[in-house]
């Protein structure tokens, strides 16, 4: 296949992004948008600051790896909650995907709400999207500097105040406020101020959709989780083409036209900058912002809603009706993802709940294998790792069982301050007349005087030679 | 990078990674634009099995930045940091020199509270519960391997929890013991004694601390004791510190106690070491360690636990079989 230089163009791999410059919207699901922004933001800004025991209720303190999560103090050894935390976020993201497309992405993404409130802060500087697209292109004035410096003002403000709460939920953050007032920060925690700081005013100032276009791993595998009968954003194209603008008296159908009027508002509103009238693009973060500024065209002309809707490959292409449509929600795909999901859910739930603040590892002594005392008593060593995970201090109580005769030989009771660890050695002995030469499993038991049902059990062996 | 032997090898790691670095750039740049068909729909070019195709979804010009960025730090960071084999890099940082730099550190950090310790007699370091708490931290890391968690030991490794002592319980002796070690040797018997003349000593020796035992054998073995035993662990078999001989007469045994344990003690004779610790762990961690050590049969708290323990059915006196 030879072609002649004529044929041939020079084209480029990279591209320069072109500024989206998204209108305002209302509507029915832009309302839900900005309900879930409340709610998500509320807690972030606010939680730092609610105070628990005497102390910050959310708070991760890596450098005593103990972290607060009300009521809850975890270690270092409940990773596995933070695993069982992972597992129902991803299920979740499987099964929200499976049935409604990303719903994540449209509303809850922090990419999302930022980039939300950085553009409500946006528009209310420098005016909706007609007025931006003048402002930008009017040569440099004294007006438009004072614009773009207020808007940069209030990001890095908002900004700066998004690091500083981050960072509030890894060192208490009444302490950090005085600190951050008196200009007196640790480097780790000026550095991921600024961070987290640059990484908010950036992603949801500048990089915006790029954001989701290119960095993003979810935005990506999302889509392999979509199936026939998942509900995405879409637009009716046996509806809406032939498309036209047309005055609101005619009779569009005499024209041998469509519902759609091609005023574009759809585009006009995408944050991402696409036409959702070309079908399911990998760009779409499924917001549905276009589907809220069709209907409001749609009512204008007296048309009924939704030519752009939440809709499904099947239901658009067997004219389904929405009952016929959310009566596929209920496909084996989606029931085993809620199974599975409240199954993880229920595990947690319950793990946590029954969950004892103590914990015991048991270490034997390698070097010494069993000492004789005097009278014919044998004996083992041990150490015991004691670790009170409550906020209260406790007084244990050492048993063991296991072996006739076998008892503890050395203190068997313990004080432990609250939150703290202690290493215990432990002596246990037996009378050898009960004694069979080799390795013997007992068990070591721990328990709070004071709350019998505070008690860790730990197996070990007693060596008899 | 003296780890080579050869100066051919510091060169042939640099210039690998100099080439890698601008082999990157160049592979960049040849990649930006490609010449294609003129067609209705962009494509990259590619074409498989025939008739498929590849899309052209170009990247942001920003993407191309970051390789850019990669290149122009990798090439900073072999400046600053010795990266390449014959060059140090300016900021002459070394992993040996970090290790340094954290010894200092924690010299710095550490070293007064350890230094306000060894200004104190070992008596009074053993009264503070700061300072037990980090001697209790220094034993279990360096020696309870040996002597146990519970500083009880083991059979060949001494109990030092009671009050028994080999070469002495004074608060220096314990701190010269840990930091110059101990060689302890009883020289085999057997070939002097002979097998029952061996019998016989073994049997004085349990009639010395009130165990069961042959008396005829004993009265025998008295004489070949005094002979060859009472040296160095006294005539009355009491011991001698000074050689580090241990005592005869009290219930507590390093080897064993049992008839075959004491017959085969006095045969092969015993050979026991303690390391010298001077040099691993220093003057003043020895300070902290010795008077933890010393405290075990010393601290009044202890005491009392004992005299409590005693109260019990179960027996106090717990020594090394």
């Amino acid at each position: 296949m030879l072609a002649s230089a004529a044929d041939e163009v020079e084209q480029s791999l990279y591209e320069v992004r072109k500024k989206i410059y998204a209108r305002a919207v209302h509507g029915w699901f832009a309302r839900w948008r900005w309900a879930l922004i409340w709610l998500t933001q509320i807690v972030f800004y606010g939680l730092a600051w609610l105070p628990w025991n005497g102390r910050q209720a959310v708070l991760f303190d890596l450098a005593a790896r103990k972290f607060y999560i009300f009521g809850y103090v975890f270690w270092p050894q409940d990773f596995i909650y933070l695993t069982g935390l992972l597992i129902i976020s991803a299920y979740s993201l499987f099964l929200f995907t499976a049935i409604g497309g990303r719903l994540w992405c449209g509303y809850a993404c922090p990419q999302t709400v930022y980039t939300e409130m950085f553009m409500w802060i946006e528009r209310k500087i420098e005016g909706d999207r007609q007025r931006r697209m003048k402002l930008d292109a009017e040569p440099l004035s004294a007006r438009k500097v004072m614009l773009k410096t207020a808007k940069h003002a209030v990001w890095i403000a908002l900004a700066l105040w998004t690091g500083f709460t981050f960072v509030g939920y890894f060192t208490p953050i009444r302490e950090l406020s005085v600190h951050v007032a008196s200009f007196d920060i640790g480097p780790w925690q000026g550095f991921w101020m600024l961070f987290y700081a640059f990484a908010t005013y950036g992603n949801a100032g500048w990089m915006r959709e790029q954001v989701c276009k290119y960095m993003c791993p979810y935005a990506r595998f999302q889509g392999v989780m979509f199936d026939q009968d998942t509900m995405v954003v879409t637009y009716d194209t046996n509806r809406g083409d032939p498309r036209g603008a047309r005055g609101r008296k005619v009779d569009a159908k005499a024209q041998g036209l469509g519902d759609c009027v091609d005023c574009t508002m759809c585009v006009q509103v995408c944050p991402t900058g696409i036409d959702i009238r070309d079908g399911l693009q990998y760009e779409c973060i499924g917001c549905a912002a276009c589907i809220d500024a069709c209907d409001q065209v749609m009512d204008k002309m007296g048309y009924a809603r939704g030519l752009i809707r939440y809709s499904t490959s099947n239901a658009v292409a067997n004219g389904w009706d929405f009952r016929r449509m959310v009566r596929r929600v209920f496909r084996p795909r989606v029931l085993l993802y809620s199974a599975i999901l409240a199954a993880i859910v229920g595990a947690t739930v319950v793990s946590l709940y029954v969950r004892v603040p103590l914990k015991v590892d048991v270490l034997r002594d390698r070097a010494s294998l069993m000492r004789e005392v005097e009278d014919g008593q044998l004996e083992n060593v041990y150490r015991l790792q004691i670790m009170n995970t409550q906020e209260v201090a406790h007084r244990y109580r050492i048993t063991v069982t296991g072996l006739e005769s076998l008892h503890v030989a050395s203190e068997d009771e313990i004080d432990l301050p609250a939150s703290a660890s202690k290493q215990v050695p432990v002596r246990l002995r037996m009378d050898s007349v009960f004694a069979d030469k080799g390795a013997h499993k007992i068990f070591i038991q721990v328990q709070a005087i004071d709350t019998p049902g505070i008690a860790a059990v730990e197996d070990s062996v007693f060596l008899i030679r | 990078m003296t780890d080579f032997v050869s100066g051919f090898w510091e060169f042939y790691v640099g210039i690998i990674t100099l080439a890698s670095v601008v082999g990157c750039w160049v592979l960049l740049q040849s990649q930006t634009t490609r010449r294609v068909k003129r067609s209705e729909v962009e494509t990259t070019g590619h074409v498989w099995d025939g008739d498929l195709v590849e899309l052209n979804n170009p990247l942001p010009n920003w993407w191309r930045w970051l390789y850019i960025i990669t290149v122009v730090f990798a090439l900073g960071y072999l400046v600053l940091f010795p990266g390449l084999g014959f060059f140090d890099g300016t900021l002459k940082w070394s992993s040996a020199q970090r290790y340094q730099n954290e010894q200092a550190h924690a010299e710095q950090t550490y070293g007064a509270i350890y230094a306000k310790y060894q200004q104190m007699p070992i008596e009074d370091v053993a009264a503070d519960p700061a300072a037990l708490a980090m001697g209790q931290n220094l034993y279990l890391n360096n020696c309870a391997q040996c002597h146990a968690s519970d500083a009880r030991g083991s059979k060949g490794f001494p109990n030092l929890a009671d009050r028994d002592w080999l070469y002495g319980g004074d608060p220096k002796i314990i701190h010269q013991t840990i930091a110059a070690g101990r060689t302890g040797v009883m020289p085999p018997m057997g070939a002097a004694l002979g097998g029952e003349g061996t019998r016989d000593v073994a049997h004085y020796v349990m009639s010395l601390s009130g165990l069961t035992h042959d008396s005829i054998r004993a009265a025998r073995g008295r004489d070949k004791f005094a002979q060859n035993c009472a040296a160095c662990h006294g005539a009355d078999g009491r011991g001698n510190q000074m050689m580090g001989a241990p005592n005869l007469t009290d219930k507590i045994w390093l080897y064993g106690g049992s008839e075959a344990t004491i017959t085969e003690t006095i045969t092969k004779g015993r050979n026991n070491v303690m390391p010298a610790w001077k040099d691993f762990l220093g003057e003043s961690k020895i300070h902290v360690l010795a008077a933890y050590i010393w405290s075990l049969s010393n601290e009044p708290g202890v005491r009392e636990a004992a005299k409590a323990e005693a109260l019990q059915p179960v027996p106090v006196k717990t020594g090394v079989n």
